[in-house]
């Protein structure tokens, strides 16, 4: 689009427009709301992981004096959930338990304290199942059956794809290297605890605030389950203190205050605690993985047969998208002729996973990455020089359809290698002392919305007065990654006008409209687009009234320095605000509005859904470690990260969402993990969280993060506004496998497996000094039968992007409830 | 649960303190129960102060007490008795930002904003006691207090820029006045 040289806000490092507020701490999350006569709600929560509820007595408790209202399952009406094939949540839990958090009850209060005083008053009678710990005992026990919707026993979902004859190929490759990984669950810990508070307005309607990703499906969530026309339902979503995407499904505890407030006539807040934040999880997926890889002695890759196994958790979440997520983005990153993959989602008693930046594809990344440097060493060739040759190629359509624009990669790869002294050090430090490589992409923005539908993505409206002030309207939500600034940085640039003479309004229901939410890093880009054109068509407005004021052609009429002049006669100048006003005395009230809607995806097979994107973002990561050979302790002195963003809008934020991504990946690749132990049987034998808490679950300090060196390679996406592409999820993915890979080059031991910590490190040095392999990993990937895959040939092999089979699949149980939904909120 | 149904329901009559917040004297009424972080949240509508754990494991609560970051979390309120209390809305000088805040406005040492009103504190304590502290000792300084948007590195440079922004308008004070 625009050359850099001629943009004057885009591209320049700025304040935020959001900047001040935060360092005064007058920025107002959900929990800084504090209305007249506001009741507080405690949730009741499982300590029990799997069980029928047998009976609830709430007498004691609603005989407390602060007691306003004590709420069950009963009180509700409908199940819900983010997809539209896994509407399995309750607002409280009916009859059954599924994890130990599970929320079965609801106290409103006069404060706090009464609220919890009367928590401790409730009883409530289980009847145990057995509990399924992992997909490995959810597969054995299917009669332990989580959810009567799911596609057999606790099985959720089975994924099944053939890109062309991936065993031929493997046949004919001059090597196959099979190798399983694990990928161990962790969680986005935001700093801010989810907190809501619902309102009863005095003509009926209701108004929720809330820490969500996502007001419109928060929205569309509540109307289902309660019952509630949308129209009736505004949801704010306050500036999120952290998402990372724990904050992007619908959750229990906004539908339960919303039903208090209605109750009740009275505004009504929660505010988790941080266990509770901790069972609200929907983080990482543990996943399982085995793939089988061909290559040939040059490095080429000639298939790719990939397995995946998540660990679900309790509900369905975004999961069948996660499980999805967990291999339809291999082909974009490197050149796969074939590739197959399956992927199948089991059902566990475990706060519910679902999508942590990253989505899915930072599991199967670090799989692969490991691998290629394997497969290098075998080889006999420079990791960073293997990947180099496999780069896909810009502008490719893969072997499953997914349409990429503009690829960076190569340049990323020679900037980290660059910057690093890669050539001098690879191979060549001194004991205890490595570096290793690993790259990756990531969408910018998923092609399809969650709910299938023909409207835009995002939509955007503009208000010009004679003020000269400009009002930009759009239901993006802030979470910090600056998506206020974004919109504000467009519109700026195409008014040609100065940033704080906009004003934006985001997040509203009632006052914004439509966009799906800050989640997939789709904001920038598809808030961008649809900015830009409401801007354009300000412009189409402003630029035929200040023409005519000139006596000039329409078309010499340009926007630069909060001026609006005659590029035939730059004598002839209105400021901005005169101009608005001349173009306010010809077309009345001015407004305008833009629309964005990604291509249509060119894959035609069901599933192919799942992986389109506008853009594709890449990224290269070299990092150093060093290993304590006698300890297994490890540390990261140095990282080099290296991202194809398209544009970097504004630098300043631009390099906080890749720094940003560096550390929660340092997070997830040293020490972060969700993991669960059993309580003794005395104890009633329950699978609980080891760590809910900030204290076990460690996360990096300040003392932990490295020197982070980090370059934007800039190729512009035609696709992007300005060329833009995401920054914010995909510089996280090549950090695990990088750290894995230069621990490999320290000390020559593998760990297959996430977080890399110093005793995986030592038990697999005492392993390698007694001769054994020098591995720490999964060493066996369960039994599956896998259903008829789709097949669905490579546009190389005369694909037309449709599966030349029809696979018979189980029609979702809940179908009839979809289809209630669909009336519910189409009402 | 086990018991616990025989409790009475805990009656508190509020007790009252008197302190400083930030510069100016406070009277306020508090249930003796509540924590420091509670009282200037919920009494005091200080809401600037933020929580992420209640329990002093994340540092998003901290504020100054006497000039020094402490945990409101774990502060009692009623401990706050003749102390001087700094929150974040007492950071700027009238309509101009503390250059602490200036810096991290200006260098991305903000993103989500929610574990920033501690960490500008706790800076202000650092650069009050130590006015050019080695990136060691910022690091150090602020171990205590957990980012989940950042990697802390632009949170570094924001504080190193402040001290520069704060040297040159020293001097600048110190020319005028000269």
């Amino acid at each position: 689009m625009s050359n850099a040289e001629t943009l004057s806000v885009v591209g320049k490092p700025r304040t935020r427009v959001d900047g001040a507020d935060k360092v005064i701490g007058r920025t107002q999350f959900a929990d800084d709301i504090i209305l007249p006569r506001m009741l507080h709600c405690k949730l009741f929560r499982s300590h029990v992981p799997h069980a029928h509820i047998k009976s609830i007595d709430v007498s004691e408790a609603e005989r407390h004096p602060g007691v306003k209202l004590i709420l069950t399952g009963k009180d509700f009406s409908n199940e819900y959930g983010i997809l539209p094939v896994s509407q399995d949540e309750q607002p409280l839990c009916k009859d059954k338990v599924r994890f130990v958090g599970d929320p079965v009850a609801a106290v409103i209060a006069r404060d706090e304290f009464a609220a919890e005083e009367a928590l401790a008053r409730i009883e409530v009678e289980y009847e145990p199942i057995d509990t399924i710990a992992d997909p490995i005992d959810g597969l054995n026990n299917p009669a332990a059956r989580l959810h009567d919707y799911s596609e057999e026993g606790n099985i959720h979902k089975r994924l099944s794809y053939e890109f062309g004859d991936v065993e031929e190929s493997l046949a004919n490759s001059d090597h196959v290297f099979e190798d399983i990984f694990f990928f161990e669950g962790n969680t986005h810990l935001p700093m801010e605890q989810h907190a809501a508070v619902g309102l009863l307005e005095a003509d009926g309607r209701i108004t929720l605030w809330s820490s969500t990703q996502c007001p419109h499906y928060v929205q569309r969530a509540i109307a289902k389950a309660l019952d509630v026309p949308a129209s009736q339902i505004r949801v704010i979503a306050s500036p999120n203190g952290g998402g990372f995407g724990g904050k992007s499904d619908p959750f229990n505890h906004e539908i339960v205050v919303v039903k208090a407030a209605m109750m009740l006539g009275r505004p009504v807040k929660i505010c988790l605690n941080r266990e509770e934040v901790f069972y609200c999880h929907r983080g990482r997926h543990p996943v399982l993985m085995k793939f089988r890889t061909g290559v040939n002695n040059d490095g080429a890759l000639t298939g790719m047969h990939l397995q995946t196994v998540l660990d679900g958790g309790a509900y369905g979440s975004y999961g069948v998208a996660s499980a999805f997520y967990t291999a339809v983005l291999q082909p974009v990153t490197y050149h796969l002729p074939r590739y197959a993959f399956d992927a199948c989602r089991v059902f566990t008693n475990k706060p519910p996973c679902g999508p942590k930046r990253g989505h899915g594809t930072v599991q199967p990344r670090f799989g692969q990455e490991v691998q290629l440097d394997k497969i290098a060493e075998k080889l006999k060739i420079d990791p960073a020089a293997l990947r180099l040759n496999i780069v896909e190629k810009p502008n490719a359509l893969t072997a499953n359809y997914l349409k990429i624009g503009s690829i960076g990669l190569a340049e990323c790869i020679r900037k980290v290698t660059g910057r690093s002294g890669w050539k001098n050090k690879y191979g060549n430090l001194p004991e205890g002392k490595g570096i290793g490589i690993a790259c990756s992409s990531y969408l910018t923005g998923a092609g399809n919305s969650i709910y299938w539908n023909a409207m835009p993505h995002s939509g955007v409206q503009l208000k010009l007065d004679r003020s000269g002030k400009v009002t930009v309207f759009c239901g993006a939500t802030e979470i910090g990654q600056g998506s206020d600034d974004m919109l504000v940085v467009i519109i700026a640039e195409v008014l040609g006008i100065d940033p704080l003479a906009i004003r934006c309004v985001t997040g509203d229901t009632d006052l914004t409209p439509v966009d799906l939410g800050s989640y997939s890093s789709r904001v920038t880009l598809m808030m961008g687009n649809a900015a830009i054109q409401a801007a354009e068509r300000a412009r189409e407005l402003i630029a035929p009234a200040v023409a005519k004021k000139f006596d000039a052609e329409v078309g010499s009429i340009a926007f630069a320095n909060g001026q609006v002049f005659n590029v035939s006669n730059p004598g002839q100048s209105l400021s901005f605000q005169k101009a608005v006003v001349c173009a306010e005395e010809m077309h009345g009230t001015l407004g305008t509005t833009g629309s964005y809607r990604p291509p249509d995806p060119p894959g035609k097979y069901k599933g192919g859904g799942v992986g389109p994107s506008p853009a594709y973002s890449y990224t290269a990561a070299v990092i150093e470690v060093e290993v304590d050979g006698s300890t297994g302790w490890l540390t990261v002195p140095k990282v080099y990260i290296a991202h194809d963003l398209g544009r970097a809008m504004n630098p300043v934020l631009a390099r906080g969402q890749v720094e940003g991504s560096v550390y929660m990946g340092l997070g997830e690749a040293l020490m972060e993990e969700s993991a669960f132990r059993r309580l003794p049987a005395r104890l009633s034998n329950a699978l609980v969280h080891r760590e809910p808490s900030m204290l076990e679950y460690k996360s990096p300090t300040s003392h932990d993060m490295p020197e982070v060196i980090t370059d934007f390679i800039e190729c512009p996406d035609s696709n992007g506004p300005f060329g833009a592409k995401e920054a914010g999820q995909g510089p996280l993915l090549p950090i695990m496998p990088a750290v894995a890979n230069a621990v490999y080059d320290a000390v020559g031991v593998r760990i297959d497996e996430v977080p890399i910590t110093a005793e995986k490190i030592l038990r697999a040095l005492e392993d390698k000094a007694k001769g054994k392999p020098g591995r720490v990993g999964p060493t066996s990937f369960p039994a599956i039968e896998w259903p008829e895959p789709f097949r669905v040939p490579p546009p190389w092999e005369g694909g037309d992007g449709d599966a030349i089979n029809k696979p018979q699949r189980k029609r979702a149980a809940k179908m009839h409830e979809m289809d209630q939904f669909r009336k519910v909120v189409s009402s | 649960m086990n018991g616990v149904t025989a409790l009475k329901p805990v009656e508190q009559k509020n007790a009252h303190l008197s302190c400083k917040v930030n510069g100016e004297p406070a009277q306020v009424s508090v249930m003796p129960c509540k924590t420091l972080l509670e009282m200037l949240r919920e009494d005091l509508q200080l809401t600037g102060t933020k929580h992420g754990c209640e329990l002093g494991e994340c540092g998003v609560c901290a504020v100054l007490i006497d000039g020094l970051p402490a945990l409101s979390c774990l502060s009692l309120a009623l401990d706050a008795e003749g102390r001087a209390i700094d929150t974040i809305e007492g950071l700027a000088e009238d309509a101009e930002l503390h250059p602490l805040q200036s810096a991290f406005a200006d260098l991305g040492g903000a993103q989500c904003g929610y574990c920033t009103p501690a960490i500008l504190l706790t800076s202000k304590a650092l650069l009050d006691k130590q006015p050019n502290p080695t990136r060691e000792q910022i690091r150090e300084a602020l171990s205590g207090n957990l980012c989940r948007c950042t990697g802390y590195q632009q949170i570094f440079e924001a504080v190193e820029e402040a001290i520069l922004r704060i040297s040159q308008a020293e001097k600048q004070a110190a020319a005028g006045t000269g």
